[in-house]
């Protein structure tokens, strides 16, 4: 049995955080009173018409360049047919197969398409098993019908669980930085559902895949997935075919039940909307949508790393763009330090100092300049002060602002440098240590640090942690 | 001065304006002529009220009108013929009829009508056919054969109906009055009630052309609520052309042949020759295409209204039957006893059509023949100013004749539904009697006239001269002015 490799692919739905719904004027909400935002329109009564939200338009373009998506010049809406309370028309207006967002790529996966649509109403069961089977009632909610969606698809490119989580993640920080969409999971205006397959290894075919819904959050995405590789592996080197199949994860149990199987699935009769006409989007709208990029994360993380920040720093510095800029306005003042150090520090040492006083906000809004911030690490650099003294500075900028220097001084903090007066406390210290300077001599290095540790303890940490081994080496 | 009934709303609108004829008094007496109905062509009647004195004269119009059930009326019965939205009130009032009373036109009454706009005799309503004013054993046409027997009645001074292959034209001409089926996009849809979205429109039922003109200006209009609307630039003014000179008219070969009536025939050449004395020239058009239309038609609406029509589905509003705990039940006998055949068959003709595997062979096949038939008619265009046929192939036929056979019933709309499809405006005009097949006393003969998108002013204008030089004046007999 040869080697199986998992194909994954994605479908994601971002609810549009536009001030009404996709085609008709009622306010979007979530968690208002049932059915308080409604109207004729999102109700399907008789002879309603729908009109396009054009806000929604400019957001799906934000999100089809951001995904470096072409573009169509001229996409149609097409009706969805099925029958479901959630569904008033009994059909879902949507895009087929001209989409507004065609090919495109965000990182090292590829995107398929992305298209408009219209989410569907909230239906509730009332019942124990909070599901349709077995319930005594279904209520339905109308508040949610209608709000705007944009579906991501991407291609099958992703090849394991935690691959798929952690593009998602970058996937949901893009669309974030955006300020399109609230991407919030738990409150569904960010849903992600995974097309599951496995395969030989080195094989060009497509498994038969099953669809997995449901996975409210980016753990439950790759326990889900997981589990469903899991499934999928077993029964394939058992010597058995997976069926094509929607299977809904419960998170709780972790077990995957069925939907509905391929014999079940709708027969949607797709055909073009006749009460739209094509959407063409303006050339001044493609060019606000442009315009009006941010630098996203998967691009600043290409130029961070460019200039030497390691990869989880950059990371952690694209998924919060305030602080990247924080950031690089402190490379701006610093004047050839290292950005790698700067980065390290602020999203290390300064990060640690907000939430040790907590401060509400990041670098960006606390009371730490960038000029402060650049000329404590160029002290650091200078070895003006040692490491764990600039610890202590920034825990007293956090709080009172201003420069550093004026702290160091007031506290005392100044390192000492080679002088007289280190090399008569490293004295000290061996001093008081024979047995540490004993085994040192014996070759145990690791001894070393009780030395050292004593010295600490009397300078305050102001000593140069470098030069003090230097003069205890010295003095052996 | 003569009964204020027998005054064309045009008529009845200038003698309120000079201060002849007082708002109150000539709504009140069409409110009394309605309420002698004998042909079931009102569903429901607007019983007077304080809103209707407020009436202003230095209005648009201000004719009281009857509307089409189709159209959303706030808080007055909306049935679209179906028995499925029995005592449904909606929430909203429809464009159409909105501008009608913002030019101070108010509703008269609500007509009967093929259920959802589906027919050709207005044998398919729920609540039962409407007479043939003319002849009491016939249909009126349809789906607006209510609209269309209440102007011929004497029952309203003017109408609205819907048109979607030929539903406002063929009963215009079974019922011997004008009835204008404008551009596709001329005239809002908004709250107009869905049978195939792509096809269906707005238009006025009236006596003369005249008062069709004084409607469709006020109707048209581009709407903010109806993406596919865009109205009629420059608007509409009244009608005044004298005689066709420089005009030509073109007559299809390919809608030329014998398989119809032969009075149609008659009263169709006698016009023809009509045109010639009024200085319009005759010449003979090809659209090759046509003649596939009423098949291309009878895939694209029923898919359209598949699809329209699955939102009756008991949830919301109108008629909720059985399920019991059960959804899919519910469903189910909702439809089941919510729809008429002729619903039903043509629900179940869209659903096959749009269903996968059969897509393309029908409903992409015949929007491609749909594509072909406006093409033939730009090319016919191009050396023509109009494209004329008669408006049905025969006179108003027997009640009962045509119901069991539906293919003989579709062919009803052989005349119309290329206009349709092509979304061009068309006008149906009384152009004179003919005895039908079989014997019996004359009926009124349409006359269709056709004209390039957008192009209405020319089309009434048109329509007037030939109006004026036909002097068509038979109405029904008990009717006032008769």
């Amino acid at each position: 049995m040869p080697e199986l490799e998992a194909v994954i692919g994605l479908e994601i739905h971002v609810q549009l955080a536009t001030k009404t719904k996709m085609f008709c004027g009622c306010e979007l909400s979530f968690g208002d009173e049932p059915n308080v935002h409604t109207c004729p329109v999102c109700l399907a009564h008789p002879g309603v018409l729908p009109v396009p939200n054009e806000q929604a338009i400019r957001y799906a373009l934000q999100i089809g360049l951001a995904l470096g998506c072409e573009i169509a010049p001229r996409s149609i809406f097409h009706r969805k047919n099925y029958f479901y309370p959630d569904n008033p028309k009994a059909y879902q207006i949507s895009q087929y197969d001209i989409p507004i967002c065609g090919a495109g790529r965000l990182g090292d996966i590829r995107i398929h398409r992305a298209h408009l649509e219209e989410d569907a109403a909230k239906t509730i069961h009332v019942g124990e098993s909070g599901r349709i089977h077995g319930s005594d009632a279904s209520l339905v909610d109308f508040n949610r019908g209608g709000t705007p969606l944009v579906e991501i698809v991407t291609e099958p490119d992703l090849r394991s669980a935690a691959e798929a989580a952690e593009w998602a993640r970058l996937l949901r920080e893009t669309v974030r930085q955006l300020g399109v969409s609230d991407v919030n999971m738990e409150e569904g205006s960010l849903r992600v559902d995974a097309n599951v397959s496995v395969r030989p290894v080195g094989s060009e075919e497509l498994g038969t895949k099953t669809e997995l819904k449901n996975m409210n959050s980016f753990r439950f995405l790759q326990r889900g997935v997981e589990a469903e590789l899991a499934r999928q592996r077993e029964l394939v080197e058992a010597g058995g075919t997976v069926e094509q199949e929607t299977l809904h994860f419960d998170p709780a149990s972790g077990s995957l039940t069925s939907l509905r199987s391929k014999e079940e699935a709708h027969d949607y009769r797709y055909f073009p909307e006749p009460d739209l006409v094509p959407l063409v989007p303006t050339e001044e709208m493609l060019r606000e949508a442009r315009e009006s990029l941010p630098e996203l994360p998967a691009a600043r993380i290409e130029r961070y790393e460019g200039i030497g920040v390691p990869a989880d720093v950059a990371l952690t510095l694209a998924t919060d763009p305030r602080t990247a800029g924080y950031f690089e306005n402190v490379v701006e003042v610093a004047d050839g330090i290292e950005p790698r150090v700067i980065a390290n520090w602020v999203t290390g040492e300064l990060a640690a100092a907000l939430r040790q006083a907590e401060v509400d906000g990041g670098a960006a809004d606390s009371r730490v300049s960038p000029e402060a911030m650049a000329a404590l690490v160029r002290m650091v650099g200078e070895k003006k002060i040692s490491h764990g003294s600039a610890k202590t500075v920034l825990a007293a900028l956090v709080l009172e602002g201003g420069d550093p220097e004026p702290i160091v001084e007031r506290e005392g903090l100044a390192q000492m440098s080679d002088s007289g007066e280190l090399e008569a406390i490293v004295e000290k210290a061996m001093a008081d240590n024979p047995d540490a300077v004993a085994k040192v001599r014996e070759g145990n290095n690791k001894a070393v640090g009780a030395i050292v540790g004593a010295v600490m303890r009397e300078t305050k940490g102001r000593a140069d942690g470098g030069e003090v081994n230097r003069l205890i080496q010295e003095k052996l | 001065m003569t009964d204020v009934l027998d005054l064309t709303a045009l008529e009845a609108h200038e003698a309120m304006v000079a201060g002849d004829l007082g708002a109150e008094e000539y709504t009140a007496a069409w409110r009394e002529a309605a309420a002698g109905d004998e042909l079931n062509a009102y569903l429901w009647r607007d019983q007077g009220g304080e809103e209707a004195a407020a009436i202003a004269v230095e209005r648009d119009c201000v004719a009281p009108i009857a509307v089409k059930d189709i159209f959303t009326t706030e808080g007055v019965p909306t049935t679209a013929g179906s028995r499925i939205l029995e005592g449904y009130r909606p929430p909203y009032t429809s464009t159409a009829v909105r501008k009608l009373l913002e030019a101070g036109a108010p509703v008269l009454g609500k007509t009967n009508m093929d259920e959802f706009a589906m027919g050709s005799s207005n044998e398919n309503s729920a609540y039962g056919p409407v007479l043939n004013p003319w002849d009491r054993e016939r249909v009126p046409g349809g789906s607006s054969g209510g609209s269309a027997a209440v102007v011929a009645g004497g029952l309203a001074p003017w109408a609205i109906g819907t048109d979607t292959g030929g539903s406002i034209r063929q009963p215009a001409a079974f019922c011997g009055i004008v009835g204008l089926k404008p551009t596709y996009g001329a005239i809002s849809r908004y709250g107009m009630i869905a049978f195939a979205s792509s096809l269906d429109q707005c238009g006025p039922l009236t006596r003369t052309v005249s008062d069709a003109a004084l409607l469709l200006g006020v109707l048209q209009g581009k709407d903010p609520c109806d993406s596919t609307s865009v109205g009629i630039d420059g608007g509409i003014a009244l009608p005044g052309r004298e005689d066709l000179s420089g005009l030509r008219f073109g007559v299809p070969a390919e809608l030329r042949g014998d398989d119809y009536d032969s009075g149609v025939r008659a009263v169709f050449e006698q016009t023809l020759r009509k045109i010639e004395d009024l200085g319009g020239e005759i010449a003979e058009v090809s659209l090759p295409s046509s003649e596939h239309g009423i098949s291309a038609y009878y895939v694209i609406a029923p898919a359209e209204a598949s699809s329209n029509l699955a939102r009756y589905d008991g949830v919301r509003y109108g008629m909720r039957a059985g399920g019991d705990g059960d959804l899919i039940e519910m469903y189910e006998t909702t439809r089941s006893e919510g729809f008429g055949p002729e619903v039903k068959r043509r629900i179940m003709l869209g659903t096959y059509a749009l269903s996968s595997g059969y897509y393309e062979a029908y409903y992409g096949q015949a929007q491609k023949v749909r594509t072909r038939i406006a093409e033939d008619f730009s090319g016919a265009f191009g050396s023509v100013d109009f494209v004329v046929t008669p408006t049905a192939p025969s006179v108003a036929f027997k009640l009962g004749e045509k119901t069991d056979d539906p293919l003989a019933m579709y062919l009803n709309d052989f005349f119309t539904v290329p206009m349709s499809l092509a979304g061009i405006p068309a006008i149906s005009i009384p152009a004179g009697l003919a005895e039908p097949e079989g014997g019996g006393p004359q009926l009124p003969v349409g006359f269709q006239i056709a004209s390039p998108a957008f192009s209405e002013q020319k089309l009434l204008d048109a329509a007037y001269a030939l109006e004026q030089g036909i002097g068509f004046g038979a109405r029904p007999g008990g009717v006032a002015g008769a």
